[in-house]
């Protein structure tokens, strides 16, 4: 019996062959953190550039690699995995699983993950550059017009679909399995709830991304006209495909992270969820709606009007269910016994911001309006609202939450709350004038821009190296706790904790649950 | 370039503060820095309305919500000695959180609707004009006047020194073209929008109007402006490296000016096909070349020939070889590549001048030149 309790391997045979959930959840974290830094130093980039009018810094083909680099990176590489990775940690913990079902595939899952972004990154220095479509690369500017590199870029999709799609089918495999005696669906916490909807979204929409590329492979290599009209081909298929992906997708990002503050809100408000069982359904419903919303990002392509209202009715519809989780999250901390650590004012700060991010998405949902609004600054602000405050926010709670648990160390909580304040000034100096200069006209992935918008921009880019900065506040923050970060041994590390993760001896041990718990 | 001291304080007033400014400068009806044009058509200022009523809505709701929340943050807070409520359901509650914002949806749907239909409606217009997307430019035809055929490029008239601070920027920096298009006012307008290689799109916000345009397939749209006056759009789909460098500008002049201007154009177009038939000395092709050059080749081709996303002209093996080779590419480009084809871009005159100047600039030293009539012949076959 002694294997059952042996600790990691050691050097670097512990990282490469490891099934165990928790190193692979960390090997994600520290894999899209690093991603998440590549990503935010291209933005650096574009802001500086965009600080004033006139081309100071970069070339214009150069820019839109940024922008190109900066979007799927951030996507694909940064929030993506990192949720993944903490799915790893958390899922077994939270439903008294000795560790993933399936931990062979989970390793392989992650390890395809470095290499395809090393392919990506290396398009950086081909000839022609690195693809430069923008992250939604639209046919037949990423096809017969981009650069030889986009062939690269394609197989990269294809890897990162296929570690996606393992990862997905292990959490399935996972959360329907291996639920300890007495967890049933209805009482698992919802950030359980909120992987299981997302992975079954990864399962469906990865596969139609990989179609798109391969069609778009097609037409590069092997003389097909998917996406040329030249052939009887046509370009809107390609939008059509890449937005029936792209919808869910943003979903599969934000579904998460809204897992996460269901369970962070309760802890700091000392008070159970509310309305936990309309969440889950409000979570369903909208991974429902994502499948039939896609060409609200396409009003301006010429579709015919009765699908333009369809696209319209069912977009709108969204706000139900969204509206009901931020009244049932509002409704937790009301008469709560609140206090503010940092994962909670990550918490409110996700909130308060991606609240605002859904107002703009409403108002884009509007067609006719949203003739105005398409491919503006707004749409910019509008995603950045939802990316970043929403998911990166509450990526950024789940760490200060959880950090103190799987290392037994606490970070310093002073540093945590300044970051905070930075990162919440940042970010609205940074994204809340480009609601302003989208309304006034600017067009988005532009590297130069009218005078009229200068002022705007300035203040983005400023706040933009703002946030920038507060991020390597957090990783001096995380190394800090990691190293010398002061001991914790309560069990549950916050006095409002709930749930199985919080029964676990503080830090947590390199084996749990080796006998599963008993749920009442 | 500094910042405006009142749009800071607007910013640390916060966004409720600052959406009200926003319609307090809106309602002035000038084009404002901060929020939609209300533009001069009938529709946009329908779609202006619209982005304002959904815009109150939300605040209205933001207030309602973030207030309820601001109230739990300082009034039930631990620090406070407070014990937490217990409760954690209420369905009176849910289903009345579900029902209301649905019937408010619908009450935004309705306007939502009949704008969509009207901006649907494009019978009935007096003009036709064929717009067509071109790396990095911008095509017009009108279709249905009487006469010579009148159709030109706009292209970005801001010079590569302002773009790279070397001269000071002009007050419509990258917002100004060679050549506007010139509408009637009050006349309904039906614009055909297409594109000629990549995705564009046409956005003149004054006009309210943003269409894809799309290689291979027609979109329609409209516009019927009712003031006079000049107004400025970009392209806003993605479309390469000089996608933020193609600007629209759209000149509304009066039914009688625009008369007199298409009268124009159409005499030009027919002065053009009589140049063909001129021989021009080689002086005068490079002072015409040049400056056919700098609107058409420049951007890939570098001020210097010295390339960029195209080849070299600088002692390109083109450029100092056989003269019909050169010809050809600049004829029908090179599939494949960012090389387009100008045959039908560019006039026998421009194209003989264009040829006769790379061949003889940048220490190209070929001193053979071309004339219209050679190219003419050279399309013929």
């Amino acid at each position: 019996m002694d294997d059952h309790h042996h600790g990691p391997a050691k050097g670097l045979s512990r990282w490469l062959f490891t099934t165990n959930h928790k190193d692979i959840g960390t090997m994600y974290l520290w894999f899209s953190f690093s991603m998440f830094f590549l990503g935010g130093f291209f933005a650096m980039i574009i802001r500086a550039e965009l600080f004033q009018p006139g081309m100071q810094l970069i070339e214009p083909a150069f820019f839109n690699q940024m922008t190109t680099l900066h979007g799927l990176i951030m996507v694909f590489g940064a929030i993506m995995p990192s949720f993944v990775g903490l799915a790893n940690w958390m899922i077994p913990l939270m439903i008294g699983a000795p560790d993933m079902a399936l931990p062979r595939m989970n390793n392989w899952s992650f390890w395809i993950l470095p290499p395809a972004f090393l392919l990506l990154a290396s398009t950086l220095f081909m000839e022609g550059g690195a693809p430069a479509a923008g992250w939604t690369f639209y046919a037949p500017l990423s096809t017969t017009y981009a650069a030889p590199s986009v062939t690269y870029f394609i197989f990269c999709i294809h890897v990162l679909g296929l570690s996606s799609i393992m990862g997905s089918i292990n959490i399935i495999a996972t959360v329907m399995n291996m639920r300890a005696p007495g967890m049933t669906y209805m009482k698992m916490p919802l950030f359980v709830w909120t992987w299981l909807i997302t992975a079954f979204l990864l399962v469906a929409v990865m596969p139609v991304l990989a179609g798109a590329v391969t069609m778009m492979l097609m037409d590069v290599h092997f003389g097909t006209s998917f996406f040329s009209a030249a052939g009887g081909g046509d370009p809107v298929l390609f939008q059509h495909i890449f937005w029936f992906f792209g919808h869910p997708e943003v979903y599969i990002i934000i579904l998460p992270a809204f897992g996460v503050v269901s369970q962070i809100i309760p802890a700091f408000s000392r008070k159970r969820l509310f309305g936990y069982d309309s969440m889950v359904y409000a979570t369903a419903s909208i991974a429902f709606l994502s499948f039939i919303v896609w060409a609200h990002h396409m009003y301006t392509v010429g579709m015919p009007i009765a699908g333009e209202l369809f696209f319209m009715y069912a977009t709108m519809l969204i706000a139900v269910p969204t509206g009901v989780k931020v009244f049932n999250w509002i409704s937790t901390m009301w008469r709560g016994a609140l206090s503010f650590e940092t994962p909670m004012l990550f918490s409110i700060g996700f909130l308060v911001l991606f609240t605002i991010g859904g107002f703009t998405g409403l108002m884009l949902s509007i067609a006719p309006a949203d003739f105005q609004y398409h491919d503006s600054y707004f749409v910019v602000a509008h995603f950045h609202y939802v990316m970043v405050a929403g998911a990166v926010f509450s990526m950024t709670a789940a760490i200060y939450f959880w950090l103190p648990k799987w290392c037994g160390r606490m970070y310093n909580e002073t540093m945590g709350k300044t970051h905070f304040w930075i990162s919440f000034v940042g970010f609205n100096l940074a994204f809340f004038p480009q609601h302003f200069v989208g309304l006034a006209g600017m067009p988005r992935r532009i590297p130069d821009y009218a005078l009229q918008f200068a002022d705007f921009n300035m203040m983005s880019s400023i706040g933009a190296f703002v946030y920038g900065a507060s991020q390597l506040l957090f990783l001096y923050n995380v190394v800090a706790t990691i190293v010398a970060g002061e001991q914790v041994s309560d069990e549950k590390v916050w006095d409002g904790a709930e749930g199985l993760e919080w029964t676990l001896p503080t830090p947590v041990p390199y084996h749990t649950f080796e006998t599963p718990p008993l749920v009442r | 370039m500094g910042f405006k001291a009142k749009q800071l304080c607007k910013l640390a007033l916060g966004p409720v503060l600052l959406f009200m400014s926003v319609s307090a400068m809106a309602a002035g009806g000038e084009a404002s820095s901060m929020n939609m044009t209300p533009g001069v058509t009938e529709l946009g200022r329908e779609i202006y309305d619209l982005h304002m009523i959904i815009l109150w809505i939300c605040v209205a709701i933001g207030v309602a919500v973030f207030g309820v929340m601001f109230y739990s943050i300082i009034f039930h807070r631990k620090s406070r000695g407070v014990t937490p409520a217990t409760f954690h359901e209420s369905t009176t509650v849910e289903i009345a959180w579900t029902v209301v914002p649905f019937f408010i949806l619908i009450a935004m749907a309705v306007p939502a609707t009949t704008t969509l239909l009207t901006l649907y409606d494009t019978d009935d217009a007096e003009l036709d004009i064929l717009i067509t997307g071109y790396q990095w430019k911008w095509k017009y035809e009108y279709l249905n006047e009487e006469g010579e055929n009148v159709s030109f490029f706009s292209n970005l008239r801001t010079p590569q020194a302002e773009i790279y601070n070397d001269e000071s920027k002009g007050e419509y920096y990258l917002l100004e073209v060679d050549e506007p298009l010139v509408l009637p006012v009050n006349t309904k307008v039906r614009f055909l929008v297409t594109a000629n290689d990549v995705i564009h799109s046409w956005w003149v916000p004054a006009l309210a109007v943003k269409r894809d345009a799309i290689p291979g397939f027609i979109n329609e749209t409209w516009a019927r402006p009712t003031e006079q006056g000049i107004y400025r759009g970009q392209c806003s789909e993605l479309c390469g490296k000089s996608h933020g460098f193609m600007p629209i500008v759209v000149n509304v002049v009066s039914k009688e000016q625009y008369g007199q201007w298409i009268a124009a154009k159409q005499t030009e177009a027919s002065e053009v096909k009589q140049l063909t038939s001129q021989d021009f000395t080689l002086d005068e092709l490079m002072v015409r070349g040049e400056s056919v050059y700098d609107t058409s080749c420049l951007a890939c081709h570098g001020g210097k020939g010295e390339g960029g996303v195209g080849n070299a002209i600088a002692g390109s093996p083109v450029a100092t070889g056989d003269v019909n080779a050169h010809l050809e590419i600049g004829i029908n480009g090179v599939p494949g590549t960012s090389m387009q084809a100008f045959g039908g871009q560019l006039s026998d005159v421009d194209m003989a001048a264009v040829i006769t100047y790379q061949r003889n600039a940048f220490g190209n030293n070929m001193g053979d030149s071309l004339q219209p009539v050679d190219v003419y012949n050279y399309k013929k076959g």
